[in-house]
């Protein structure tokens, strides 16, 4: 078990200096110096010239990135010359909504997905089945930012059932008022990004329970007389929810960074729309570190599923 | 002798790659009359967009009229009204409809050739090839996509629509091989190939003249069902401004319209004929991809 974990880890190392060394590169096509908007306009060219090498801009680009790599280990993202705050703290603001958005949709995305699996494989073929697949089809098929817009036309703006944008609302007071109101803010886009990320989870469950069903441990149990019951929830859905533990990681991080369209369509303060905000801004320094966490995020998703894999399925663990 | 014939019989049906494959195609799609009537609605929209398209001039389309702008339905003999420069929203939804199409098809090619290869070199030579090919498939699908691919448009310089379809395939290959690949891997060892093998035909005339055949009917399923997605991220990129570049009219754009509060509201034939366009497309694509599937999954059991 601990050997599959450490030798995943490790595979992640050489993975995550790649990353590294590509969100690099991108920082240095940028245009414009890092402290372009820390010197005021009257600046000489002299001046530039000395914060350049103050910032150590002339030395070669290896140089420059591993001091860059260094910061980075130390948990210093730089600085917004644009926000004028440290980048970290800029985005700890945004990540917090981030998160609760993620989670929020996570909840409701296996609260919708597991239920509509199993009731499609339980009776497959029948009118459950058939509608699923319908809604399996049209999830799949619409573009999520086409299904957030309607969404939020349709119970946001002509319906007014949930607010349209933000995360509070400004006459929110004390614990609960806040905690309801910020609630509010997220369910219409947390459900709508839930939905259209169950197709897949959907779908596995749905094949699992009717594969396992005809398998021969489950026609043995059977036929020593186990409950229905018993055979279903504990042999057949058991094995059914192994691949969907094993992309659970991925799910999870795939939602966090998906999050780039529907905070644009909520106008939501997270990491993605901070993103947007960056790169219409050229906040290099803000835009490098969030292409970082989004990479270390989905590594740490693989990471994560891996690990799960190996804890729910014995049979993969490296020898 | 008999042995061989019957191989041989088997791969003839599938043989000649464009016409049996295409054949058996439509031959799916027509025996369902939803799929059928899906297939027609793609036509319809093809002959209207790319059709259209030929009667407009596209630096007309784009052209900026203030005085006519922000016109409702019907208005000043804009059907579908106009938008803050006074351009005609019906001229826009047809070039837009055809430009989005295009760019999804042309991404869905590039995928598919590079995946094409990528997977079958790596599901016949296995071994280190295969072990490399993966790892590179692995690290490319662990990146960032989205918003590698917003500052990758925002600096490239001279930025046009075939940068952005390059762009846009240069992550969605990997899909591809992989899927292919785990195919391939389960053809390498079958009869047809060994006995080619010992006859002493080539690796390469083993790969492309015998095994591609017999997942060209696969092939057609994952180009439909690529093909709606593919629209959909460049859509998407346009929506929130770092797809096609202004100049070029996109159903994102247009459906990005209602990103202003305003316009979501007031002005609901800025956005909502392109959504809808986009939605018939991206649902009458994939009844077709899924039916083909459908029918593909049934053969083969």
């Amino acid at each position: 078990m601990w050997k599959t974990v450490l030798r995943r880890v490790l595979i992640m190392i050489p993975q995550l200096i790649l990353l590294s060394i590509i969100v690099f590169m991108l920082a240095k096509m940028m245009p414009g110096d890092p402290f372009t908007g820390l010197i005021n306009p009257n600046s000489s060219p002299k001046e530039i010239a000395r914060l350049k090498q103050a910032y150590g801009l002339n030395d070669p680009v290896p140089v420059q990135y591993v001091r860059w790599i260094k910061n980075l280990l130390h948990g210093d993202l730089g600085q917004s010359y644009i926000q004028h705050v440290p980048v970290a703290s800029l985005i700890a603001d945004r990540a917090q909504n981030t998160f609760w958005l993620s989670l929020l949709s996570t909840i409701f995305l296996y609260g919708i997905a597991i239920p509509m699996g199993i009731s499609a494989g339980k009776h497959e073929g029948e009118w459950q089945d058939r509608a699923i697949s319908v809604f399996n089809y049209v999830t799949y098929a619409i573009p999520g930012f086409v299904f957030y817009l309607l969404g939020l036309w349709l119970f946001g703006f002509t319906l007014g059932w949930f607010p349209i944008s933000g995360t509070v609302a400004a006459n929110a007071s004390g614990f609960w008022g806040v905690f309801f109101s910020r609630l509010q803010h997220m369910i219409l886009p947390a459900i709508l990004y839930a939905i259209i990320a169950t197709t897949g989870t959907v779908q596995y469950l749905r094949t699992g329970i009717i594969d396992n069903k005809v398998e021969d441990y489950v026609k043995t149990a059977r036929s020593k007389g186990v409950p229905e019951k018993v055979v279903f929830n504990k042999h057949i859905l058991r094995n059914s929810f192994l691949p969907i533990a094993a992309f659970m990681g991925n799910t999870i991080t795939g939602l966090l960074g998906g999050s780039l369209i529907i905070e644009t369509v909520f106008s939501f303060p997270g990491m993605g729309k901070l993103f947007l905000d960056s790169i219409s801004q050229r906040d290099y320094t803000t835009l490098t570190a969030l292409i970082m966490i989004f990479g270390t995020l989905t590594l740490l998703g693989n990471l994560l599923s891996d690990i799960i894999m190996s804890l729910v399925d014995p049979r993969i663990r490296v020898k | 002798m008999a042995l061989f014939t019957v191989g041989k019989k088997k791969q003839d049906d599938r043989a000649q790659i464009p016409p049996s494959a295409l054949k058996i195609t439509f031959r799916e799609i027509f025996k369902s009359k939803a799929a059928t009537i899906a297939f027609c609605t793609i036509v319809v929209i093809l002959l209207l967009t790319f059709g259209g398209s030929l009667f407009l001039d596209s630096s007309k389309v784009t052209e900026m009229h203030i005085l006519e702008s922000y016109a409702g339905w019907g208005q000043n003999g804009h059907l579908l009204g106009t938008d803050d420069g006074g351009r005609d929203i019906l001229n826009l939804l047809i070039m837009g409809g055809r430009n989005s199409i295009m760019i999804g098809l042309l991404v869905t090619l590039f995928c598919e050739l590079v995946g094409l290869i990528v997977g079958l070199v790596a599901g016949y030579y296995g071994g280190t090839t295969d072990s490399i090919i993966m790892r590179i498939v692995d690290f490319v699908q662990i990146l960032p996509q989205m918003p590698i691919l917003i500052v990758l448009v925002t600096v490239l310089p001279n930025y046009n629509a075939m940068t952005l379809v390059l762009l846009i395939s240069m992550f969605g290959w990997t899909g591809e091989a992989r899927y292919y690949r785990s195919f391939i891997l389960s053809q390498r060892e079958r009869d047809y190939v060994l006995a080619s093998k010992t006859s002493g035909s080539s690796n390469t005339k083993i790969m492309f003249q015998e095994i591609l055949p017999n997942i060209a009917s696969m092939i057609i399923i994952d180009v439909v069902l690529s093909v709606s997605g593919n629209i959909g991220i460049e859509t998407g990129l346009s929506f929130i401004g770092y797809g096609l570049p202004t100049k070029i009219p996109s159903l994102g754009t247009l459906i990005g319209f209602a990103n202003d509060p305003v316009n979501i509201i007031d002005r609901p034939w800025l956005w909502l004929p392109a959504t809808v366009l986009l939605l018939v497309i991206c649902l009458s694509i994939n009844y077709v991809g899924q039916a083909l599937q459908k029918a593909g999954d049934a053969r083969q059991r």
